[in-house]
């Protein structure tokens, strides 16, 4: 199982201080965080996709590829790449080239955008989102999966004799998850290609994300890729640690009830007991993230967002001090052991290049 | 004897409330309509004064905690509904009009409703018909004819003066829509569609992109 973080790149004030970073201190403060994730033994890097304020991560293949150039082994991906507004013959272009860069090292997570805005920026609409997801998620995949690509649509100009490069390392694509907080459509899309689905699992009660994967689960095996156990789900989740609960709490609380999406609402006391949100000791952190497989079955990544609503970098590196030394090594030896055997791993590019091996005989076998 | 639901919803912020004093006549006069049909009622009060954190914090985070999500759950599931408002600035509250705002839009599709309002004097009756109307009418709920309103003065009659024709009259109306639902479960109003049991397959979806 891997676990890592996913951050949304919003700059907010710091509600304690009522300070704004700039632009420039944030964007380096992420990158500190995304190399300190490396650093404590996190697994999973990933980065959300915004086209305005306050958020600065229009770009991610750009900041995840120098990223790349920084660490080793730190899997990155994206917590939502706009499969509605972008070009798909640019994401397949983007993916494929940051594959390269960084070693096969990145899966992506496609969303189609909740921000009615955006659409119409990039000359689309939001109420196509769906057929958007649909028509550009199928030509993305041929323009991975095909040299050659003849294509006609709806929502872009055609392609004749068309070839997206670079080709996908080793001839195998990034990995695709999908996500939505509240679409079965697209949950069925994820079950339809036997990609991975990832449940935001922050916002919303857990019962939700418990019949959304549910739902996906039931469609992978009616796709035939597997049994429902063996389809490939990721959920998200929130935390603020201290080794002490009543710290955590007192530390947290001026953010949270200030914090973007859902501030000024519910109290802390009353988010955390009707969504995963864990505010607490390390070990209640660890007790409530095992819970998780109860109600989503066992799962492949699980990533927290630690670094959102205005929290000082100082206090995020020490929250992945945390993570990665006490939380991350718990919940890996636990997960491990309460897994059967016929459930995949988290997928990874060598697994996968291995997997297709392993299907399609080599040419010399072949002439052979 | 089929049993049906009867879910009341009331806005009024005072105790006692004068909204809930209609809201409990106009209920009582509904219970007694269905059975002189032949009709048995269960009654759900559902108070909005009790909900208004959960109200606000459904507003900010998307979904509705506990106890509101059951009260939300009450007006779902009921066979008819009584809907009654005080007058604030010209209309129903804002508490009664955020109860409705986070409902689902298909919730009431097809649903029987009583609607009643409260205010210091008759001036507002008309907010029945330019409000709360056109409310029901977008959620595509179906409104009885009569809608009940009553000022202090209505309050005032020993005998239950001009108001308690009118109680009675909308809620024989009520109690006819309901009674006319059929058996439970046999083509009475529409639930809200599971989107989980509603979605395209996939391959559908892509048509001749497959």
């Amino acid at each position: 199982m891997q676990f890592g973080i996913f951050t949304v790149s919003d700059i907010t004030t710091d509600p304690t201080t009522g300070r704004t970073p700039s632009e420039a201190e944030r964007i380096q403060a992420v990158l500190a965080i995304a190399r300190k994730a490396e650093e404590v033994g996190l697994d999973v890097f990933a980065l959300g996709e915004h086209h305005n304020p306050p958020f600065f991560s229009s770009s991610p293949t750009t900041t995840l590829a120098y990223v790349a150039a920084q660490t080793s082994t730190l899997q990155l991906s994206t917590a939502t790449t706009l499969i509605t507004t972008n070009d798909p013959v640019k994401i397949a272009e983007d993916y494929a080239m940051l594959q390269h860069l960084a070693g096969g090292r990145v899966d992506l997570t496609l969303g189609r955008g909740n921000t009615g805005p955006v659409y119409p920026w990039f000359g689309q609409d939001i109420r196509d989102g769906i057929p958007l997801a649909v028509e550009n998620y199928a030509l993305l995949r041929r323009l991975w999966d095909t040299e050659v690509v003849d294509w006609k649509g709806k929502y872009r100009t055609p392609l004749q004799g068309f070839t997206s490069t670079p080709r996908p390392l080793d001839g195998v694509a990034p990995f695709v998850w999908h996500g939505s907080i509240r679409s079965p459509q697209i949950a069925e899309q994820a079950a339809y290609y036997g990609d991975g689905f990832f449940a935001n699992h922050i916002f919303w009660p857990p019962e939700h994300t418990k019949r959304m994967v549910e739902f996906y689960r039931g469609r992978f095996a009616h796709h035939g890729h597997g049994d429902a156990d063996q389809a490939i789900v990721g959920l998200g989740g929130q935390v603020f640690m201290r080794k002490n609960s009543q710290d955590a709490v007192a530390e947290f609380r001026p953010y949270f009830d200030d914090a973007p999406v859902y501030g000024h609402g519910p109290s802390l006391e009353e988010f955390s007991r009707e969504t995963p949100l864990t505010v607490g000791s390390p070990q209640q952190v660890i007790e409530r993230t095992l819970v998780f497989r109860d109600y989503v079955g066992d799962y492949q990544r699980q990533l927290f967002l630690v670094d959102h609503a205005g929290l000082p970098l100082k206090t995020v590196l020490e929250q992945l001090d945390i993570l990665g030394e006490e939380v991350v090594p718990v919940l890996r030896r636990e997960f491990a052991a309460r897994k059967p055997a016929h459930v995949p791993d988290a997928p990874t590019h060598a697994a996968r290049v291995a997997a297709r091996r392993a299907a399609t005989p080599a040419p010399e076998e072949v002439r052979a | 004897m089929t049993t049906r639901t009867l879910a009341v919803v009331s806005a009024g912020l005072s105790t006692p409330s004068s909204t809930r004093l209609l809201a409990d006549r106009l209920t009582t006069a509904t219970v007694d309509a269905l059975r002189q049909r032949g009709e048995d009622a269960t009654v759900e009060h559902v108070e909005l004064r009790e909900h208004a954190r959960g109200l606000a914090d459904h507003l900010v985070t998307g979904f509705p905690a506990g106890e509101l999500e059951a009260a939300l759950d009450t007006v779902v599931g009921a066979d008819g509904l009584i809907a009654v408002t005080p007058v604030f600035s010209a209309s129903y509250s804002g508490l009664f009009k955020t109860f409705f705002d986070v409902l689902d839009p298909d919730a009431l599709s097809g649903r029987p409703v009583l609607m009643g309002a409260t205010a210091g004097t008759a001036r507002h009756s008309l907010v029945l018909e330019h409000a709360m109307r056109p409310l029901f009418a977008y959620l595509r709920a179906v409104v009885v004819p009569t809608g009940v309103f009553a000022a202090a003065e209505d309050w005032a009659d020993g005998d239950g003066g001009a108001l308690l024709p009118r109680v009675q009259r909308a809620a024989g109306e009520l109690a006819d829509l309901i009674a006319g639902l059929g058996r439970a479960g046999d083509g009475r109003a529409a639930r809200p569609a599971d989107p989980f049991a509603d979605f395209v397959p996939f391959d559908q979806l892509l048509g001749d992109q497959a």
